[in-house]
């Protein structure tokens, strides 16, 4: 496909010879531009094959290609994670320099950006993510979420075509997770900048273009978000929960209330509730 | 037990001429201003050097509390020195007797003159130190080294690994301290006991902040990789280091102190 960023095609991967699979043929393919939402419980290979996309692992079967680059072949290593960032769940432990600043050079010093564009492109991705303020802090003063907003603008210096953020929110508390989430929807819906969005907390899958869930390794359920919330039997028995407000329209229908089917947001349920008033 | 006001390294934030300087020229002139004090040869050599400490210290807007300071973890060493040189060098003239051992002029004036010197070699790196961010120092350093490539001295690695260094110190303490009050809600006793009792306390504390150190260089390793570190070839730098008029002025001034060591020497 030509227009897809990312490109697995039965895809497997084992961490050792003799171990299980972690991914097992996964096919899948992201178009450009598009924020798809990756969801599973602990162990169910949705980290592996986020690190699977950017060529931090290579796989044991079948190709994934990035922008039409095999992460197999060793001279496209540095233009696949060039173009396809990632961003991880620590915000400790992916911070390198000792001042934001230089911590956002610290991807463009990498790639060889002459020393000339550096302050632009820095200032330009930390005016991206709100924290220029903080340009010239030290990140370990910095709270969860601030920290990972300076790692998005690490990867957002390097001008990446996506980013794949590996459970980023899961260390944050609400309000950091707010704040992450609503900076990478910026970026996918004004930048046009593809996501690879991968959590176990279903409401920030609900406004995905696409919503994959993954069990034991393989892709087990793929759609819209209306589609894959809506089936709240087949989720559960991935262990996985609807969203709040998907499970509270249900038992308020059970309940006797007129409400339609597909109703996952706050608002959503707000407007088809004052309807029936 | 709180790690809460640590500063990293002794670097006093203030804008001065010294602190502009370029890193690279402020090592090599730490080297060279302690070649100065090692050549004077006798006391009256060593006035210039302090005169130029004096000078460079004022211009830097460095408090000399401070830089004293920095003397403190050395006031053994320095008293050591002091009385063995006393008790210890030939001598002529007798000055004090003591009793058990007499104290002449000239072991006075060596024991006066180590002790100094020593002095003089604390302060000259703690005004680099203090004048210096630790991130630009390690800036310097990879620069001055990079020569030694050649022979494959691995210049950027080492630079690279005290930034990270640096960069991890406070998370580590912030964690030794998280575990540390967590071990002591569970009844350990970390500050009691002797020494040899105290030391085995920290085991406790030790073994999850290495078990956890590891699995953040693991991490931080693969976030390097994916932002495309790879090694210091091809890298280009954000921060230039650029030698500027003040540069080539402390050089000058750094050569007529080594001048003015020399011509005391030959005076006295």
């Amino acid at each position: 496909m030509a227009d897809a960023i990312f490109t697995l095609d039965h895809v497997s991967f084992a961490y050792d010879e003799d171990a299980p699979l972690a991914v097992r043929d996964v096919t899948l393919s992201v178009p450009f531009g598009e924020f798809h939402a990756v969801l599973g419980r602990n162990g169910s290979g949705k980290s592996t094959m986020a690190k699977l996309m950017n060529g931090l692992y290579t796989p044991t079967e079948g190709t994934v290609t990035v922008c039409g680059m095999d992460t197999r072949d060793e001279k496209n290593t540095w233009e696949i994670r060039r173009r396809a960032g990632m961003v991880f769940q620590n915000p400790d432990n992916q911070l390198v320099a000792t001042v934001v600043r230089e911590d956002v050079a610290f991807g463009l010093e990498n790639i060889g950006v002459p020393t000339e564009e550096m302050p632009g492109r820095i200032e330009r991705a930390l005016v991206d993510v709100g924290m220029m303020e903080y340009a010239e802090r030290a990140p370990h003063l910095l709270s969860g979420g601030q920290k990972q907003r300076v790692a998005i603008a690490g990867v957002l210096a390097m001008e990446p075509e996506a980013i794949i953020f590996d459970e980023s929110t899961a260390m944050l508390d609400p309000r950091g997770r707010r704040e992450v989430l609503n900076a990478v929807k910026r970026l996918n819906r004004d930048k046009g900048i593809t996501v690879i969005w991968i959590t176990h907390f279903m409401e920030e899958a609900v406004e995905a273009d696409r919503v994959h869930v993954m069990h034991d390794g393989q892709i087990v359920m793929s759609g819209m978000p209306r589609e894959v919330f809506t089936q709240e039997e087949k989720l559960r028995e991935y262990r996985l929960d609807a969203p709040v407000t998907a499970r509270l329209a249900r038992r308020l229908r059970k309940a006797g209330m007129p409400l339609p089917e597909g109703i996952l947001t706050p608002e959503e349920m707000a407007e088809e509730v004052a309807k029936l008033c | 037990m709180a790690f809460n006001n640590i500063t990293l390294g002794q670097y006093y934030p203030v804008d001065s001429e010294v602190h502009k300087m370029d890193p690279r020229v402020k090592i090599v002139l730490l080297i060279a201003a302690i070649v100065a004090v090692f050549l004077a040869q006798n006391l009256m050599a060593l006035v210039p050097v302090m005169v130029f400490l004096a000078l460079a210290a004022r211009l830097s807007r460095v408090p000399v509390k401070l830089m004293i300071k920095g003397l403190k973890p050395l006031r053994f060493i320095l008293i050591l020195t002091f009385v063995m040189n006393l008790f210890f060098l030939p001598g002529e003239t007798p000055l004090l007797d003591l009793g058990f051992a007499v104290i002449k002029r000239e072991s006075v004036i060596t024991a006066v003159r180590y002790s100094l010197r020593l002095v003089l070699l604390v302060l000259f790196s703690s005004l680099l130190t203090l004048t210096t961010a630790p991130i630009a120092l390690t800036d310097g350093l990879e620069r001055l080294l990079s020569p030694l490539k050649v022979i494959r001295f691995p210049a950027h690695e080492m630079a690279m690994m005290m930034t990270i260094a640096l960069r991890f110190i406070p998370t580590l303490l912030e964690e030794a301290d998280k575990i540390m009050k967590a071990q002591t809600a569970r009844g350990a006793d970390f500050e009691s006991g002797n020494l040899f009792k105290r030391a085995k306390a920290m085991v406790p504390l030790l073994v999850p902040l290495f078990v956890s150190a590891f699995r953040r260089a693991g991490d931080l390793a693969m976030a390097m990789e994916a932002r495309c570190y790879h090694g210091g070839e091809g890298r280009t730098r954000l921060r230039v280091l650029k030698c500027e008029e003040r540069d080539y002025w402390a050089c000058l001034w750094v050569a007529v102190l080594i001048l003015g060591v020399a011509l005391v020497n030959r005076l006295f």
